[in-house]
C-alpha cells in the first residue's frame, strides 16, 4: 500500500516537473511560419515538404500554399477512399484567455458557449450588427483558454474587430498563427491510421471534440473535425514538433499500407467541401450575407444576446429573402461563382460555387435563390456564359459519407 | 520541361503547329498547369469560320473556365474527338494527343508569334 502512495507521489512530482518543461508551443524566438523575402508571402513550416512533393504553390490570402500535388481530381478521390493530409497552417489560430474570455466570446460569437465542456468544439459565426457574416470559425474550449480557428483571409479583420469591441472585457487575445502549425488528415482510412500513430487513439475523440495530447515534450491538440465530408482529425502543434510529426506520419503512414497517406492541396479541399455542402467564406459567406439565409441558423443562438442578435432574430422571424441551396446542373458545363440562376427567363438567384463533382460524376453548384424557389426539386435554369442549362434544387449536402 | 520548338506560341497560351494547309492548335503546359484537371472542352463546329485573336471555344477545369483563341484566320478543319471523349488527354499530353482543333488557313507569316524559347522565357513554369 505504502509503495503505491509513494509511487503516486513520485508520479505527480514527475508530472509537475514535466509540465514545467512542456511548453504548449515553441517560443516566438524559435521556429515560425516565415515571411518569404522574395515573394512577400508567408510560408508555412511545411513549405519545403510541399515543394519536394512537386506541389504547385499559389498565393492564398497572403500565404504560399499548395494548390495541388498530383492533380485535384486524384487527390479528391484519394480523400474519399483513403487518407489525405492537408497543410492548413494558414488558418488563423487565436487564443482567448483571462477572466472575461468566455463572456467576450459570448458577445462576439453567434453560438452559445455557456454549456460548452472542456474538450468540446463548436462551429460558429462572427457577425456584424446587421447580422452580416465577418467570418465562420471553430471555437474550442480548453481548461484555461479558448481557441478560435478562423479563415486566413479574415484573420487581420477579426483581430481588428475583436480589438474594437474589447470594451471593458478583461481578457488577453494572442495570435498564435505564426508560432504553430495545423494539418488535417481526412478520409475513410484516416482514423484507423491515426489510431496506430497517436499516443492516444483518435477514435476515442468524439466528433467536434478534441484531445490535448503529448509525445515526449511535444504537445499538440487533436480535433475530430474537418472540411471534406470525411471522417478525420485536425492537429495543431508547435512548429518544431510539426515538422518531426509530418515526417513521422509519412514514414508510418507509408509503412502500414503503401501510399495510404497522400498529401492533398487546397484545390481538392475546395472540391471536397463543396460536395459536402460546406460553405466557403468569400463564396457562400460574406458581410452582405446572414447565417439564416446561408442555412446556418443552427449555429445562431436564440437564448443569448450578441453582436448581430437582434438583426438575426428579425430575419429568422420574417424568413430570409433568399436561401442557399444545392443545384444539380444538367450537361457538361460548370456553373461558376456569379452565374445567374433563372426561372422563365427571370433572374432568381446567383451561383456561389460550382464544380464537376469528381465523386458524383455530374455538375453541382451552390446558389442563393429567392426563398419562393428554394424548395427541393424546384426546376430552374442557370445561364452559363450565354447558354441556358437546366438545373434542379436539391438538399445539401450533395455527398454524405457512408456510415 | 522546355516547350517543343517545332511550333509557335501565343500570349493567350495556345500553341499552333503549321502542317500543310492546316495549323494544329492546342494549349501549353503552362496553361494546363494553371487550369489543373480539365473537365470539358467546348469545341466549335467543324467548318466554322474563325478569326485570329477571336474566341473559338472554351476550356473548363475543376477550377475555372477559360476562353480559347484562334491564332489565325481560317475555318475549323477538324476537332479532336479523343479530347471530346476524354478531356484529361489535355492534361496528360498537351502537345500531342491533347491537341484541340485543326484550322484550315491561308496564313503563312507567323513571325509575330512567340518561339518556344521566347514563350518559356516569358512564362516560366514554377
Amino acid at each position: 500500500m505504502d509503495h503505491i502512495v509513494v509511487l503516486a507521489t513520485v508520479t505527480i512530482q514527475l508530472q509537475r516537473v514535466a509540465r514545467r518543461f512542456i511548453v504548449p508551443y515553441d517560443s516566438p524566438r524559435q521556429r515560425r511560419n516565415k515571411l518569404s523575402q522574395s515573394t512577400g508571402l508567408l510560408r508555412t513550416c511545411f513549405y519545403d515538404f510541399h515543394v519536394s512533393r512537386g506541389a504547385k504553390m499559389v498565393d492564398f490570402a497572403g500565404w504560399q500554399m499548395p494548390l495541388q500535388y498530383r492533380g485535384i481530381i486524384p487527390e479528391h478521390q484519394h480523400t474519399r477512399t483513403g487518407a489525405s493530409i492537408f497543410d492548413v497552417s494558414h488558418m488563423g489560430r487565436l487564443i482567448f484567455s483571462g477572466p472575461d474570455a468566455l463572456n467576450f466570446l459570448q458577445h462576439v460569437l453567434t453560438r452559445n458557449l455557456a454549456g460548452t465542456a472542456v474538450g468540446q468544439s463548436h462551429y460558429s459565426l462572427v457577425c456584424n450588427e446587421n447580422g452580416g457574416i465577418l467570418d465562420d470559425v471553430i471555437v474550442s474550449r480548453y481548461e484555461r483558454h479558448f481557441l478560435v480557428v478562423c479563415n486566413a483571409s479574415n484573420r487581420e479583420k477579426l483581430l481588428a474587430w475583436f480589438a474594437a469591441h474589447k470594451g471593458n472585457y478583461n481578457f488577453t487575445l494572442k495570435d498564435e498563427t505564426l508560432q504553430t502549425a495545423m494539418i488535417t488528415v481526412q478520409g475513410p482510412k484516416a482514423i484507423r491510421l491515426l489510431d496506430e500513430l497517436l499516443p492516444e487513439p483518435a477514435s476515442d475523440i468524439k466528433h467536434y471534440h478534441f484531445a490535448a495530447q503529448h509525445y515526449l515534450i511535444a504537445q499538440f491538440s487533436v480535433f475530430r473535425s474537418g472540411y471534406t465530408g470525411e471522417d478525420g482529425v485536425e492537429i495543431i502543434c508547435g512548429i518544431t514538433a510539426a515538422k518531426l510529426g509530418l515526417n513521422f506520419l509519412f514514414k508510418k503512414g507509408a509503412d502500414s499500407s503503401s501510399e495510404l497517406l497522400q498529401p492533398a492541396g487546397l484545390g481538392a479541399r475546395d472540391t471536397l467541401r463543396l460536395e459536402a455542402g460546406m460553405p466557403l467564406y468569400g463564396n457562400e459567406l460574406d458581410e452582405q450575407t446572414d447565417p439564416i439565409s446561408a442555412g446556418l441558423g443552427w449555429a445562431v443562438a436564440k437564448d443569448k444576446e450578441f453582436i448581430g442578435s437582434s438583426a438575426l432574430s428579425k430575419i429568422r422571424e420574417e424568413g430570409p429573402r433568399r436561401r442557399l441551396v444545392g443545384l444539380f446542373v444538367e450537361g457538361p458545363r460548370t456553373a461558376r461563382h456569379g452565374t445567374n440562376v433563372t426561372l422563365n427567363g427571370k433572374i432568381v438567384g446567383q451561383v456561389t460555387s460550382g464544380v464537376a463533382s469528381p465523386t458524383l460524376g455530374r455538375q453541382i453548384a451552390m446558389a442563393y435563390v429567392d426563398a419562393a424557389h428554394a424548395a427541393a426539386k424546384t426546376p430552374l435554369n442557370v445561364d452559363i456564359r450565354g447558354n441556358s442549362a437546366a438545373a434542379v434544387v436539391t438538399d445539401l449536402p450533395f455527398y454524405r459519407r457512408p456510415q | 520541361m522546355p516547350s517543343p520548338t517545332d511550333r509557335y506560341y501565343t500570349d493567350t497560351h495556345e500553341w499552333f503547329k503549321p502542317e500543310g494547309e492546316n495549323v494544329t492548335v492546342g494549349i501549353t503546359q503552362f496553361a494546363v498547369g494553371e487550369l489543373s484537371d480539365i473537365t470539358y472542352v467546348e469545341f466549335p463546329a467543324p467548318g466554322k469560320a474563325l478569326s485570329a485573336q477571336k474566341m473559338f471555344g472554351e476550356i473548363e477545369s475543376v477550377k475555372a473556365t477559360n476562353e480559347l483563341y484562334a491564332p489565325v484566320d481560317g475555318s475549323v478543319a477538324e476537332i479532336n474527338e479523343g479530347v471530346k471523349k476524354d478531356p484529361s488527354l489535355v492534361n496528360q499530353d498537351p502537345y500531342g494527343k491533347g491537341w484541340l482543333i485543326k484550322i484550315k488557313t491561308a496564313a503563312k507569316d507567323f513571325s509575330s508569334f512567340l518561339s518556344a524559347q521566347q514563350y518559356d522565357a516569358k512564362y516560366p513554369q514554377s
